[in-house]
């Protein structure tokens, strides 16, 4: 692979960057009044280490070639992108306020038409991983070092089209690429195991001809070796499971399905600002 | 990606006066286009020997990509290469391209507004044999309703050519529909295809029939036999079913005060509904549509199907006879 330029990460800025994703995603969504705050909240650290840390990216060329791409598979968490996007400098950080209103290029699911920095709409769960294997294939028949980076949700791969994806990216040995899944174990409907059993997952992922690396998706340094080792893993697309608490960094969220797609009250922005150090 | 002199096809023609399938004249095309730009590069879903792209997968394997038996995972994959800046063209089966894979289209094709070609080959009836299952008869309405979204769909080997060179060339999805039977040669020479470009072959004072496809050639033969009874009929071909030609539908319509529209498609929502929907807000005239009647195909030769179904010069003179007594 490329000649990796050897970043070493900074495990302590990188949970202070996180913290400041998670203090701009509670703020938009309250202010908005609607969105999903549980699996914005779940994403949160591995979205932080990849902008942060490992893609090559650049806020003042948003379309440089060589960047790195990440595919916000489970659009719904458009706030966790959103919030990178604007500490990363891509966005305007006083756009936040207008999440979901008319007018405002961050609609409710990411829209790359409207928004700098959004590789693809997305939205219609199970869609990203194909989206990403085309990417993949197009940066190696163009002999580029880039890499893409695709966020599924857990309860996203009840998506048939996941498994088609999965197959493809197996089939192509496509190591430019490196998916993410965010298994926080909840779905609207209920508990991932309930609604529909996707267990077991890295037996399915491996079956499909992934490398699977699993993971605490809240452990920094877990993400950040996970991340590395991906890269340099070859011959294989590499999915990194990481176990996850929706709603994390916030008691009143975690783990609680309700908040799936409802936003904090004032009182509980209030708890959550507390809490997350604000 | 060396380039591959010896990887140039044959020089092609450009089917001109040929009796082709329009599949074929596509496969052709591609595999011309292939060895000038190196960004296009194709897609299929196990069916490259039927929709014609096999030419370009064995000139070019490195640009081809073999998705399986997996419709939705390919257009996204041609979503996603169009990203890096190729210019993907995806085949398949008509029904399965725009029907398994519509909401893919929706989503992450028009929706982000990406430079994805779509070609379906073995749409309508003349599919035959392989019956209602495989008989796209909705895929125009699907495509059409689609914001952003170019609908084409060639009559003959001499515009497909021109349509796939004019695919590439432009940017923004666009959808192509092919047919799987031979078809008699019918643009002339001179003809010159353009995206939101209908052709008169003539201007009629009586009737004026726009058609599409396969029906193109028997609304020239329509008007041939409507002429010896009389009637001065005008024929319109609007392969660009979406940028509909608005000017010349309107001018057709002013000039004979009715319509007649003919496809191979259901007669909801197809090219019939696109002119009725325009002019029904411009110049409210009789328009007659003969196309499938909300209705399923069947098994069966191609040509008896089509006059099973009413798809024949004969329906069409009827039609525009009992339209003249109405008018």
């Amino acid at each position: 692979m490329a000649a990796a330029a050897e970043k070493t990460a900074d495990i302590a800025q990188l949970k202070e960057q996180a913290r400041r994703l998670r203090v701009k995603i509670v703020k938009m969504l309250a202010e908005s009044g609607s969105g999903h705050t549980g699996g914005s909240l779940s994403a949160a650290d591995m979205v932080t280490a990849l902008y942060f840390y490992k893609m090559r990216h650049r806020a003042d060329d948003p379309k440089w070639p060589e960047r790195d791409r990440f595919i916000l598979s489970k659009g719904h968490a458009a706030p966790v992108l959103y919030a990178a996007l604007a500490l990363a400098g891509y966005i305007d950080r006083s756009l936040l306020g207008n999440l979901r209103k008319i007018g405002c290029p961050l609609q409710g699911h990411p829209s790359s038409k409207q928004l700098e920095g959004v590789e693809v709409s997305t939205g219609s769960l199970g869609q990203g991983l194909s989206i990403a294997n085309g990417i993949a294939l197009g940066l190696r028949l163009d002999r580029t070092p880039a890499r893409v980076y695709c966020l599924m949700g857990d309860g996203e791969t009840q998506e048939g089209q996941i498994w088609e994806a999965a197959m493809s990216a197996g089939h192509y040995r496509l190591d430019n690429l490196c998916a993410l899944v965010d298994l926080n174990s909840l779905q609207i409907d209920g508990r991932c195991e309930d609604v529909m059993r996707i267990d077991p997952v890295a037996a399915k992922w491996q079956a499909f001809g992934w490398h699977t690396i699993e993971i605490d998706g809240h452990d920094m340094q877990e993400i950040v070796a996970a991340l590395d080792a991906a890269e340099a893993y070859q011959g294989k697309p590499t999915v990194i499971l990481a176990r996850t608490i929706k709603g994390k960094g916030v008691s009143i969220f975690e783990d609680k399905v309700e908040f799936h797609g409802v936003t904090p009250n004032k009182d509980e922005l209030a708890i959550a600002l507390q809490e997350l150090g604000e | 990606m060396g380039s591959r002199e010896e990887a140039k096809p044959q020089t092609t023609t450009d089917f001109c006066g040929q009796h082709v399938a329009t599949r074929d004249a596509y496969g052709a095309t591609l595999a011309e286009l292939g060895a000038e730009n190196e960004k296009i590069v194709v897609l299929d879903a196990d069916l490259s020997g039927s929709t014609k792209t096999a030419k370009f997968a064995k000139l070019f394997p490195e640009r081809f990509f073999n998705m399986g038996i997996a419709e939705q995972d390919m257009v996204g994959t041609a979503a996603g290469l169009s990203l890096t800046g190729k210019i993907p063209f995806a085949s398949t089966f008509a029904v399965f391209e725009t029907g398994r894979a519509w909401e893919q289209i929706r989503q992450t094709i028009c929706y982000s507004h990406l430079n994805v070609k779509l070609c379906a080959s073995h749409s309508g009836l003349t599919v035959g044999e392989d019956g209602a299952s495989h008989q796209a008869l909705e895929d125009i309405a699907l495509m059409r309703v689609l914001p952003g979204m170019t609908v084409i769909v060639p009559s003959d080997g001499y515009e497909t050519r021109q349509v796939v060179q004019a695919a590439a060339a432009f940017d923004g999805p666009v959808y192509v529909r092919l047919g799987r039977a031979k078809v008699p040669a019918c643009l002339p020479q001179e003809y010159r295809f353009q995206i939101g470009k209908g052709y008169a072959f003539n201007i009629g004072k009586d009737v004026n029939i726009i058609a599409i496809g396969i029906m193109l050639p028997m609304a020239l033969k329509a008007k041939e036999m409507l002429a010896a009874d009389g009637i001065d009929a005008g024929v319109i071909n609007m392969a660009s079913v979406k940028p509909l030609d608005k000017e010349l539908v309107l001018k057709a319509a002013q000039a004979s005060k009715f319509i007649v529209t003919c496809e191979e498609h259901s007669v909801l929502s197809g090219l019939g509904s696109a002119v009725a929907e325009y002019l029904s807000e411009t110049c409210p005239v009789l328009i007659k549509k003969i196309g499938v009647q909300d209705t399923f195909g069947c098994s069966g030769p191609a040509d008896e199907l089509l006059k099973l179904f009413g798809l024949t010069p004969e329906a069409i003179v009827e039609t525009v006879k009992a339209g003249a007594a109405q008018k």
